[in-house]
């Protein structure tokens, strides 16, 4: 008979552990992000400098934490947009609450955090209800985040940034763990790197050995099968969107105390940012395929690009078009893996 | 001879459409009950109403013996009815052993620890794949990679895995070519020869005969007849599926007239 034969079937040209690791999401951006590491460190001194390896060991990790959350969200087939502005709102909940009205920098930080969520079962419940793209939802959250962050500050402090974080009672507390500084055999290592660290950990494992992990690739590569399947498809995505917002939550956090102060700005510009991190990390706009790895992997490419390009002395225009191209590319590598490895249908 | 499920007279609207009306048939453990006929007969509507996706607006339903009404297709799952849809319900792009498990996952561990036992899933899904007859290359491999007819069998021993004691083919054959349709003719006769009872769907009398036990013959929402195989050729069985009459009206129609062929040759003169 055709493909029913019981004799070795030889078909499969490449085999065993090469192959699979070739398959893999993040492998392209890995290459890459070693040869953006090989060309900064031979043609800048500061680049490898234990200084210059914090400075984008740093600016990767806050990019890191939401590239990471919002790869699972695209792999569950949806996106968030607002989250980057969603950055700049958790900090000013507590920057303002703190300074302006006193309220415990514990309870603000918490509150920030129920804001964060339900700004983000929000965007779901809307764009599962009626259908219309996340991408839209979510622009629409962005504009209404952006455009508070900057009115509503204006009209409560009078300016566009917070001044005085570490005068507030218990700013000690929350800095040691968002904002401090360790230590490692002479070079300064962020907190924040170890907070990325330990969410690509985490999202890594949830997606590749639990069963959520398996509904999230089930949910954003074939909905109406997932759900025939009896999968809880609404949960997950609701779920997803606010891991998502979490994520915006936690890195505002990190920037709040990692610099003791926040601008109404933050965020501005950076919408995408994490999305390019993410797709360049091998996730697929169309949902359904990717990893958290790799989506770290596309963080550290574009903090070693942000900060090489300064070390360089380079204009640093340079940095969207490098990334344009580089989105390009993914793009169009990603295209390629699927239309190998899979998609016939 | 176990009858697992029957149907008795019933019909079901969509509003005002009446969608089918006056059906009987059963399926039995190891046999095939063959539903036909034309686009629009019905067929997808009979068995959404086996499958619990809809109740019956009138007649009844015994699962088991017992007279039921499914509410969800959860219950009909839980009940043993399993239904293979035309898309199959697979996630292309996602390796062969988490399709199979797919909403169904093995776990090991405890509380937050609790994880997938990739392992044993890897080795049940190859295992029973193996017993369908399919020896994959690697079950790693995205499912989008496997052959249309490969998919329908991951998806039919998916649900013998699963516990189901009847299932259900929605069009199984309709999108493959003739070697990938006697493919998964042959996973049909092997899931009946292991003792489920199957309802295949398909408006092609050539992939029904052989497998058939019963044959269920709809047109406009109607029965057109109730075989039993010994009652039936399959010239009878075309007959009556396309009307004998309307077949030959069909043939004059499309008769060539005389002289109506152009004759190239006279246009190059
Ligand atoms: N949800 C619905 N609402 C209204 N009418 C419907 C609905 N579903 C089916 N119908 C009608 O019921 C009739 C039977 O449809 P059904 O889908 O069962 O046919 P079928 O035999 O499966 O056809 P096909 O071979 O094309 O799949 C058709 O006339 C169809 O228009
Ligand atoms: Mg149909």
């Amino acid at each position: 008979m055709t493909t029913v034969s019981t004799q070795k079937d030889d078909r499969q040209i490449m085999s065993g552990r090469f192959a699979r690791i070739l398959r893999r999401p993040e492998v392209g951006a890995a290459v890459a992000a070693l040869l953006i590491f090989t060309y900064f460190s031979s043609t800048t001194t500061a680049f490898l400098s234990t200084a210059g390896v914090s400075t984008w060991l740093y600016s990767s990790s806050l990019f890191g934490v939401l590239a990471v959350a919002g790869a699972l969200l695209m792999i569950g087939g949806e996106f968030d947009l607002s989250v980057g502005a969603m950055t700049g709102t958790t900090g000013l909940i507590v920057g303002i609450m703190t300074t302006e009205y006193g309220t415990n920098i514990w309870l603000s930080i918490i509150l920030a955090l129920i804001f964060a969520l339900s700004i983000g079962a929000a965007n779901a419940y809307i764009s599962m209800k009626t259908g219309v793209p996340s991408f839209i939802v979510t622009l629409a959250a962005l504009f209404i985040l952006q455009g508070a962050n900057l009115a509503i500050t204006k009209l409560l402090t009078g300016t566009v940034s917070i001044q005085g974080m570490s005068d507030v009672t218990g700013y000690d507390s929350a800095k040691a763990i968002f904002g401090s500084t360790l230590n490692f055999g002479g070079m300064d290592i962020k907190i924040s790197i170890v907070w990325w660290l330990a969410v690509t950990v985490v999202a890594s494992w949830v997606l590749l050995r639990t069963r959520t992990g398996n509904w999230i690739f089930g949910v954003g590569g074939a909905f109406t099968s997932a759900r025939q399947v009896g999968i809880p498809v609404v949960k997950v995505r609701m779920g997803l969107f606010m891991a998502t917002s979490a994520a915006g939550w936690l890195v505002g956090m990190l920037q709040l105390f990692g610099v003791s102060t926040v601008q109404a700005t933050t965020g501005l510009g950076q919408e995408f940012s994490y999305v390019i991190c993410a797709v360049v990390g091998g996730c697929l706009l169309t949902g359904g395929y990717g990893s958290a790895i790799g989506a770290a992997v596309g963080a550290l490419i574009y903090g070693m690009t942000l900060q090489g390009i300064v070390f360089a002395q380079w204009d640093n225009n340079w940095l969207k078009l490098f990334l344009g191209v580089l989105l390009l590319l993914a793009v169009l590598v990603n295209l390629y893996v699927r239309r190998r490895a899979g998609d016939r249908s | 001879m176990t009858e697992i499920l029957s149907v008795t007279n019933v019909g079901k609207s969509y509003g005002t459409v009446l969608a089918i009306r006056g059906i009987s048939a059963e399926v039995i453990a190891g046999e095939v009950l063959c539903i036909l006929g034309d686009n629009g007969a019905g067929k997808s509507t009979l068995i959404k109403i086996l499958s619990g996706v809809h109740a019956p607006s009138e007649g009844t339903m015994k699962v088991n013996g017992v007279e039921t009404i499914l509410s969800s297709p959860r219950d009909a799952l839980d009940a043993g009815i399993a239904t293979v849809y035309q898309d199959l319900a697979v996630v292309p792009l996602m390796p062969v052993w988490r399709n199979f498990f797919l909403g169904s996952e093995l776990r090991k561990g405890f509380g937050i620890f609790k994880r997938l036992d990739t392992t044993a899933m890897r080795t049940i899904a190859k295992q029973q794949l193996a017993e369908m007859g399919i020896s994959l290359r690697d079950v790693e491999q995205p499912i989008g990679t496997l052959s249309g007819g490969e998919r329908q069998a991951v998806a039919i021993a998916r649900a013998v895995y699963f516990g189901a004691k009847a299932i259900i083919l929605d069009e199984p054959t309709s999108a493959l070519g003739v070697k990938q349709a006697s493919v998964v003719l042959k996973y049909i006769a092997k899931a009946r020869d292991s003792g489920l009872g199957v309802v295949f769907i398909t408006h092609n009398p050539n992939h029904a005969y052989p497998v058939g036990d019963k044959f269920l013959l709809l047109k406009l929402g109607a029965s057109i007849g109730y075989f039993d195989k010994s009652e039936l050729t399959i010239e009878k069985m075309t007959k009556l599926m396309a009307g004998a009459d309307e077949m030959s009206t069909l043939a004059t129609e499309l008769e060539r007239k005389p002289g109506s062929r152009p004759s190239r040759k006279s246009e190059k003169e």
